[in-house]
Order: structure tokens, then sequence, then C-alpha cells
């Protein structure tokens, strides 16, 4: 039976009426197969628009409907919950885009812009009258969320969702969940004591029965897909049984290994077996199984052979033979909140950085800093561990440097500089801190104030200028820089460089980003969908993002993000199942060969074979309806429903037949 | 000393020009003057080598014309290897060799035989290698 359709055409105002004569595109339209009703209003998506709409679609009893306005994405939901109020299948009501696609390309033609209109019209007309109607797709929510990186974005969003009731896991790379912020000793704008504030958060995290943590562990493998993930977790041993161990140390004492330790920026050495940070949560020691010796080649000298740690402990705590192990996590959601790291300073030896000891990165200087740092919190020169008098910070090193370095700016770098500024001064009071910067980018609550006070009160010498070297002179470091202010080239004196270098992300970042199904950017930082309107969802569904993984950021605005991302989980959780579009891919099961080219094209990874038909079936769950797949097929044997290709032939019929008569 | 900016002066003829045959976009440097931290000749210079682009991007014309770290500018390219945006400094300050001696006439062409010893000894070399180039219509 025919299909009784309904044309609603909007004016938008002047948008669209100014160019297309609305009266003569609805007389034309009433004119065209099947309709029984065609006319036009000022601003359609208005509540008595809106109304216009239903009474008609009511009392004229239509079973398919166009409306003619703007593009699809600003209202169609709007016009198709109207039509659904009213009884009418929602999927019965198409838009035809008439001001993006005719108004506003073709405002001094309005004859031949009236015309396209109606086309337009006509063709959408013939896509509804074979529409079908449709219900919304269902699918299983599982109320879990996983969690991708265990530093105060991932501490932050985990606790929060835990704390609304939610099952969360946590997968951290690291021996100890923390990330950067246990390196941090205290935190612009009000120095924070930072140790205590993130071990409150951690004691949080392992006193709660809803987390669980996973540490040494990586993801080895995703599938599923929104609301239904399956997370392979893939754990290094830990070797140290942490029920057994008293933390007593005595394996520290006699490991042979002496290596750079990594969290103290090599500031001091550590052996194979070591506590991993100064935490009281990171008592218990952990192993390195690359820099063990009982791990080196077994033809090797030591190789296999050394037990020290073991022969040592009183408690039998170590075992060399734990094996690596694989567990499964189902969850509904994952938080990616993998970090960063910083731009190595070896990629900066006009710095001297690697060469020259005294020259050491931001993130060394706050481990200086602090109390249970390397140097119990006082400020001291890596060569002979004396009170440096003259310290110069440098900024933006390696950021704002699109020619060889990063273009981006590194956010935070302002801010910490100043900080740890202020804190040398207040520690040595005979002491000049210089700070080379370009611009003192501090935008946020009380930052511009801190930074005054530190000019203001600690005389912090703000040098504007770009260092072109630092080289060692006479028994100090030479930094030649320019003050662009006074106009002059400089040269200062130093003890002591720091440099603040860019971040950059997480190494690995690339591999993750791949098994995770999310897109990253030029600089490798993950990709938000939208960076106004949906700043936490990444490109996959189901997956959301925090922190410095997203972009550089200072902890305020990591823990912002962090909150955003659970808040936004348990807006997907606040339902039982999750509700999907209908229009999706499907196959015709007499058709498909099974030769599985759509398989590799889609992109959402929505097409599986199946084992038993040897038919490929479309993932409703998963499938985005992007036509990949359908113009992949050799056989034709995929169709998105309600955009078939019959219904496309025919809306290119119409404009072709049109595009002759004007 | 008060210095009036407008639109004719930052669009001016010099400035394009200048643009032109250095093929450099002034608006390219953000003034973070590392060019000027490690140029080797800053000593003899009155207006440092990231002022000279600053100049250019405000259009002040008779004080970049008339400036003498054109002529101290080794052409050494220590700034282009160190700018972070890729400005290449030693062009600009060619370029403005170039206008300076096209506007001087063809009798600038020099002749190394005119100059004394002496004079040779002190003139800077940059100043006499320009006084061969070719002369190009203005
Ligand atoms: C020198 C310096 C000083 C600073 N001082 C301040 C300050 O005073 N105040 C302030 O607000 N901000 C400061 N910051 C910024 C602050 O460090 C960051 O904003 C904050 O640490 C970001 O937290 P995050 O959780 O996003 O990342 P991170 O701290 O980097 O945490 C990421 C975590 O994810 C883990 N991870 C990464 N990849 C994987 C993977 N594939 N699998 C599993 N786990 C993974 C990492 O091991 C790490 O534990 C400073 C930064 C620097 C460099
Ligand atoms: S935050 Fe400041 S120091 Fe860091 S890159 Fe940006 S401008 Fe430079
Ligand atoms: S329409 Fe796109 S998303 Fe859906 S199955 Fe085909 S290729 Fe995959
Ligand atoms: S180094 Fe480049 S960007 Fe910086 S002031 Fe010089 S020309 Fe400008
Ligand atoms: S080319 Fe000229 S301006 Fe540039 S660094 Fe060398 S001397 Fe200085």
């Amino acid at each position: 039976m025919e299909k009784k359709l309904g044309v609603f055409i909007c004016w938008c105002g002047s948008n669209i009426a100014s160019s297309v004569d609305v009266d003569k595109a609805a007389a034309e339209a009433a004119k065209l197969d099947g309709v029984v009703h065609a006319e036009n209003y000022m601003y359609m998506c208005s509540d008595p628009g809106q109304q216009l709409v239903k009474d008609t679609i009511t009392e004229k009893g239509l079973d398919g409907v166009v409306v003619a306005c703007c593009s699809p994405r600003m209202h169609e939901n709007t016009f198709r919950k109207a039509a659904g109020s009213v009884g009418l299948n929602s999927y019965l009501l198409e838009i035809a885009n008439i001001r993006e696609q005719c108004s506003w390309v073709h405002q001094n033609n309005k004859p031949l812009a009236t015309a396209k209109a109606v086309s337009i019209i006509e063709g959408t007309l013939d896509k509804v009258k074979e529409n079908l109607p449709l219900e919304t797709i269902t699918i299983d929510l599982t109320k879990r969320v996983c969690v991708v990186g265990g530093g105060i974005a991932g501490i932050m969003s985990a606790l929060d969702l835990a704390n609304a009731g939610y099952d969360v896991v946590i997968i951290e790379r690291e021996p100890a969940i923390g990330g950067h912020m246990s390196q941090i000793s205290q935190t612009f704008p009000y120095f924070h004591n930072v140790p205590e504030l993130l071990k409150k958060k951690i004691d949080e995290v392992n006193a709660h029965p809803r987390i669980k943590v996973y540490v040494n562990s990586e993801v080895d493998v995703l599938d599923g897909y929104v609301g239904n993930f399956n997370v392979t977790i893939k754990t290094r041993p830990a070797f140290v049984d942490s029920a057994k161990c008293t933390a007593c140390g005595k394996c520290l004492e006699v490991c042979p290994v002496k290596v750079d330790d990594e969290f103290n920026r090599g500031l001091s050495q550590r052996g194979a077996i070591f506590r991993y940070n100064q935490l009281e949560t990171a008592k218990i020691p952990v192993l390195e199984q690359g820099d063990c010796l009982h791990f080196a080649d077994s033809d090797s000298e030591d190789g296999g052979k050394c037990t020290a740690c073991v022969d040592a402990c009183p408690e039998d705590a170590i075992d060399l033979g734990t094996i690596r192990s694989l567990n499964e996590e189902f969850v509904g959601a994952i938080v990616m909140a993998t970090g960063y790291d910083l731009y190595s300073p070896t990629n900066m030896p006009e710095y001297g950085a690697g060469k020259i000891p005294d020259v050491i990165d931001a993130l060394a200087f706050e481990r200086l800093l602090d109390p249970k740092g390397p140097t119990k919190g006082q400020v001291l020169r890596p060569s002979d561990g004396a009170v440096p008098k003259k310290v110069v910070f440098i900024q933006c090193v390696g950021s704002r440097d699109p020619e060889r370095h990063k273009a981006y700016c590194s956010r935070a770098c302002c801010m910490y500089t100043a900080k740890q500024a202020r804190l040398y001064r207040q520690q040595v009071e005979e002491g000049t801190a210089y700070i080379s910067y370009m611009d003192i980018r501090s935008d946020s609550k009380d930052f511009e104030e801190f930074v005054q006070k530190g000019m203001e009160e600690e005389n912090l010498v703000y040098i504007r200028g770009r260092v072109a070297k630092v080289i060692e002179g006479d028994g100090c470091l030479q930094v030649f820089t320019s003050d662009t202010l006074s106009g002059r080239q400089v040269v200062i004196e130093a003890d002591l460089v720091v440099l603040a270098m860019a971040m950059e992300p997480k190494a690995g970042i690339r591999e993750l980003a791949k098994k995770m199904n999310v897109t990253i950017d030029g600089d490798a930082f993950l990709s938000e969908t939208h960076i106004k309107l949906y700043p936490v969802e990444s490109s996959t569904k189901g997956v959301y993002l925090a922190g410095c993984g997203q972009s550089p950021k200072d902890i305020t605005d990591t823990v912002s993000q962090a909150l955003a991302t659970a808040g936004k989980i348990q807006t997907m959780f606040s339902n039982e199942t999750l509700i999907a579009d209908p229009l999706i891919a499907e196959v015709k099961d007499d058709v498909c060969s099974g030769c599985g080219i759509c398989i590799e094209i889609c992109p959402y990874g929505a097409r599986l074979m199946n084992e038993f038909t040897r038919i490929s079936d479309v993932n409703q769950a998963v499938c985005q309806g992007c036509g990949a797949c359908i113009a992949a097929c050799p056989n034709k044997a995929c169709e998105l429903i309600n955009s078939t290709s019959r219904q496309f032939l025919r809306t290119i019929g119409d404009f072709a037949s049109r595009s002759e008569a004007v | 000393m008060k210095t009036v900016i407008s639109h004719s002066q930052v669009k001016s003829d010099f400035v394009e020009k200048v643009a032109e045959i250095s093929g450099e976009n002034f608006f390219n440097c953000y003034q973070c003057g590392n060019c000027s931290a490690g140029c080797p000749s800053v000593d003899e210079m009155d207006l440092l080598p990231s002022q000279v682009v600053r100049y250019l991007q405000l259009g002040l014309e008779d004080e970049v014309k008339n400036c003498k770290s054109m002529w101290v500018c080794a052409a050494c390219m220590m700034c282009h290897a160190r700018c972070p945006k890729g400005v290449d400094i030693s062009k600009i300050m060619e370029s403005l060799r170039v206008l300076k001696l096209r506007e001087v006439n063809a009798e600038a062409h020099i002749d190394i035989t005119d100059f004394s010893d002496d004079y040779l000894k002190r003139a800077p070399q940059i100043a006499m290698i320009s006084g061969y180039r070719k002369f190009l219509p203005l």
C-alpha cells in the first residue's frame, strides 16, 4: 500500500526563505507522488512548528514525513522525537537538507535554488517511501570499569566510580601507582605537600573494596565493544610475596647490582631489587628482572647464579621462579589515563644535557626538593654536592619549537618553574634564581599572584629570551641568552641549570592506542571526539580520556578531567542497557559468499565471520553504519538499513531527471 | 619618543621588498630572542638580530635601513640554525644590504684597488662582499 506522505518546509527565518521560494516549493511538493500534505512555516523546529507536524500526522494519518530544513545533524532528532510522540515510527521521518546544501550556497539565484530544493525534497520522499519502521537496538551493559594508568588521573577517576558503587580495575605498568605526582615535592599555587596528598588517595584506593589494582601490568588484548569489553591483562612477576615480606630491607643491602634509579632521575643508584619510590605505600621491594644478575644470560659469568636477595630474606618472601600471569576482566567502560614522559634532555645537546652533570631536568629538581629524596630535600648540585648559589631555570625546553622539537606548549612548566625557583629561594637565602622565559602562562586561579609574589618577595629574576647554549666555563656554567626587553645579549653564570623539558605522551602509546582502537594526534596525544563538546570521549564509544595522555596539563586540570570521565561513565551506567541506532549494515545470508573482505574493511571491527554458517555477521552494537562494507562487498550482499542501494539510486535518479528540467 | 604605527607602514613597499628578496615571513618570528642569544656579532650591532625582525614586523623602515647590524652580520647563519621557527635572519640581513646598495646606485660598485690597505683592514668584510654584488633593477 502506498504511504501517505507529508512535506514540511521550513523558512529558517530568512535563511532558507530568502533564496528558496517556499510557497512555490510547497506547491510543487504537493503535486509529487504520494504527497497528501505540503506546507511551509517560519520556524519548523519551534514548539508551534513541531506541533504543526504532530497535528498533521494525526489528522491526515501520515505514514511518512519529510521535513525540509537545516542539516539532519541539527534537528533530525528533534523531529523524529516529535513524530514518535504521536505514534509515527521515528524512522519514517527524514530530513531534506535545503539549507546548508541549497539556500546557503545559492543565494543569488532564487528560481534555481527553488528547483533544487524541490528535487532534494523529491529524492528524500522517494527514500521515505521505502524506509522500514525500526526499533532501537538494546545492548547489554557490564557496569564495571577498567582504568589504564594509575597516575593521579587514574586514581581520581577510579575512586569516584568506586564510590558511586561500581567495580573498578586499575592497570598500572609500573610497580606502584601514583605516576609522576609521586616524584613531585610541593605544588603550586599553595605549596601543598604532594606526598601527603597523594598518600591519602593511594591509601583510599588500596583500602577500597571495589577497586582492584594490577601493578606491573599492561593491556595485552582488548576485545568487545562499548558496554562489553574484555580486557586481557599481562602482569610481570613481582618476585616478592607481599603477604610474607615485612619490608625489613635486608635484600636491598646485599644486591650487588648498581644502576641509576629512574625514579630519582639518575640522582641516586639502586640495586636490581629496590624500593620503587619513597612513599609509605611502596615499602615492599620490587625486583627488576632486566637488571637482575640471576636472569642474565646463563652463559655469562653471573648467569643464573646470583641468589643474594633470596638468601638474605629472613621471611623466605622472594621467589625468583615466579612467572608472568594473564588475567581477564569484563568491563563496560575504559578510562585511558596513561600520562606523560618528559622529553629527553639528551635532545638538547646545546644545553649540555647528559654531558654536564649540573644540567638537570625539572623532575630531577623535584627529587632534590623531596625530604625523602636522594639529598633529603637539600638542593645540592650533582657534580660535587655543593649548595648552588646561582641557579638558572630554562623554560620551554623542547616546547614551542616547531622547527626541531614540539610545536605545542607543555602548559604546566611556567608554573612549576616559578614554584621550583621559589622553593629554591626559600631554602637558599643567599642564592639567586634566574628564569629564562618567553611568556609566562599563569592563567588559572591564583596562578598569576603566585608568580608575582615570586618576583616581588623572593626576587626571582625573570629574563625574557630563549637560551642559545650552556657551556662549562671557569668553575661555573655559562648560560648564553638574550634579554629581548633591554635588547641585550646576556651571559649568566650558573652553578646549576634546570631544564623545564616538554611533556610528551608516555612511551608505547602508539601500540596501546592501536590495541584500544583509539586515535592519536600528530604528537601522539590521545584524541578527543570534540575539543569543546566531547572533551573526554575518545574516538571509540565507551573509551574515555583523562590526564596528560590527552594533552599536557597540571594536576588541577588532570583531576577535573578524571572526574569528568567518572561522571560520563556514571551517566552511561545509569541505564540498565545501552541503546543504539538501528541504522546499520545487514547481510543477505543467501548472497554472502563468506569472502571476508568486509571484515578487513570495517574500521570499527563490527564484522565477524560466523564459524558455523561461514557468513559474515554484523555486530549490531559495534556497527556505526558508515557504509564501508557496503561499498567493499563484491557480491552486493550488504546493505545499510533504510539507506539501501535501491533507495540511493532512486534519489540520484530524481536529481538527474530534475537537473535536466532546470 | 612616541612611534606611530600605521597600516601603510606595516605593509610598506620596503617591508614587502625585504620579504620578497629574503623569502622570509617576518611574522613567523615570535620574538623568543634565541637568534640574538647565539649571534657572534652582537657586540658590534646596534639592533639585535631579533630586533631587526621586530622592527620589520612593525614596518619601522628608517631604523632598519640605517642599522649597523646588517653590515656587522657575518652571515654565519647561527641564528637560522637556532631559530625554533625556522626564520633565516641571515637572508633578511642580506636583503637589507642588497636594498641599501640598490638605493645608493651603481657608483657604489667597488673596486678593491681604490681602497688603502689600512682602510681594508678596518672595513667590515660583509660590506666589501656586498660591494661586489651584481646590481638588479629596483
Ligand atoms: C617537574 C614537574 C613538576 C610538576 N609540578 C606540578 C605541580 O607543582 N603542580 C601541578 O599541578 N602539576 C605539576 N606537574 C604536572 C603533573 O605532574 C601532572 O599534571 C600529573 O602528574 C599528570 O597526571 P597523570 O595521571 O595524567 O599522568 P602520570 O602521572 O604520568 O601517570 C600516568 C600513569 O599511567 C601509567 N601508564 C602509562 N602507560 C601505561 C600503560 N600502557 N599501561 C599501564 N599503565 C600505564 C604510568 O606508569 C603512570 O603511573 C609537574 C610536572 C613536572 C614535569
Ligand atoms: S607552560 Fe610556559 S614554560 Fe611550558 S612550554 Fe608553555 S610557555 Fe613554555
Ligand atoms: S557499515 Fe561500517 S561500521 Fe557497519 S559493519 Fe559496515 S563497515 Fe563496519
Ligand atoms: S630565533 Fe627566530 S623566532 Fe626567535 S627571535 Fe630570532 S627570528 Fe624570531
Ligand atoms: S647570520 Fe648574522 S645575524 Fe645571524 S647569527 Fe650570524 S652574524 Fe648574527
